[in-house]
């Protein structure tokens, strides 16, 4: 099984998402934002960092890279994709994903250790997670605090698009303390959190991202 | 040629913490007059030629594509005289 992760100019996640990919057994493809063949991936990782510096809004101009039109025409036919941090901010751009990101509510970048709950466990994703399960990964981000208007927060919770919540204090002004959401779908789903960042706990604060590897892979083999 | 602006505020529902900041710090230093601010973005575009109906519109068709996320935001597009 290969899985591409998306390297734009200014990612800085691209290794540890590498890193968790391999680390469930699957080939990791580095996939460049200036070309736009996708070298026959079976899912996409969009990584966390501060493509194109965060210019005129996050993601705002990577979503108009080479690479980003091939994966939007797939993931709108069902390839699996996965936004992380940055990587969910360009699913917003790209409009493959509704709402937008915007700067932290109390404006500090955030760095720590996050409890989430994991509220949709059936995306293509999380399959490997309990629905209700609260798991422990890192956050850290400036521009994390997810908007919408009323009308689509409606739609958003009527149909369990909701992937994950924040558990605890708001740590970001994020509607409906809103972590992470999914497509009709469910194979594209954009996290504010670092599931990549928590493979292993000599590295991380637990290994509870796995599960988002996990069930990329167990979705794969069940097809 | 000629010079065109477009300005992108973020929509009045969505909340603005860097307006608000900016807010709070203007009475610090005795300006006091202030009741609400929001930050926005401007965008001075210069053209060859005249800003004709078209080329404004095809401004228009660029902000709503990259300069503004109309899904947050709202732009306007003028000439500057």
């Amino acid at each position: 099984m290969k899985i591409g992760v998306v390297t734009f100019p200014g990612s800085l996640d691209d290794r540890d998402a590498a890193r968790a990919v391999r680390a469930v057994g699957a080939e990791a493809v580095a996939l460049w934002h200036g070309d736009s063949d996708l070298h026959g991936v079976d899912a996409v990782i969009l990584p966390g960092g501060f493509s194109y510096g965060d210019y005129l809004r996050c993601g705002a101009i990577s979503r108009f890279a080479p690479v980003m039109s091939s994966i939007i025409e797939k993931a709108k036919s069902g390839l699996p994709v996965l936004g992380i941090c940055n990587g969910f901010q360009v699913l917003c751009e790209s409009h493959l994903l509704p709402g937008a990101l915007t700067r932290n509510h109390a404006l500090h970048f955030l760095c720590s250790d996050q409890t989430l709950k994991i509220e949709n466990n059936s995306t293509a994703w999380t399959s490997d997670y309990q629905a209700g399960q609260e798991i422990v990964i890192p956050l850290k981000n400036g521009e994390g605090s997810f908007q919408c208007d009323d009308s689509t927060l409606a739609r958003l919770e009527g149909e369990g698009l909701v992937v994950a919540r924040y558990v605890g204090e708001d740590p970001n002004g994020s509607r409906n303390l809103i972590a992470g959401i999914t497509n009709e779908r469910g194979n594209i789903v954009g996290l504010m959190p670092h599931p990549e960042h928590a493979i292993d706990p000599l590295t991380g604060p637990s290994a509870d991202g796995l599960g988002f590897f996990t069930s990329i892979i167990s979705q794969m083999v069940s097809k | 040629m000629a010079k065109i602006v477009v300005d992108v505020m973020l929509k009045p529902e969505i909340l603005d913490p860097q307006g608000q900041a900016v807010g709070a710090a203007l009475p610090r230093l005795g300006f006091t007059f202030a009741t609400s601010v929001r930050q926005g973005k401007r965008f001075e575009i210069e053209i060859d030629g005249e800003a004709t109906d078209a080329i404004l519109a095809e401004v228009s068709k660029a902000a709503e594509t990259l300069l503004a996320n109309p899904v947050i935001e709202n732009f306007s597009v003028r000439v500057e005289k």
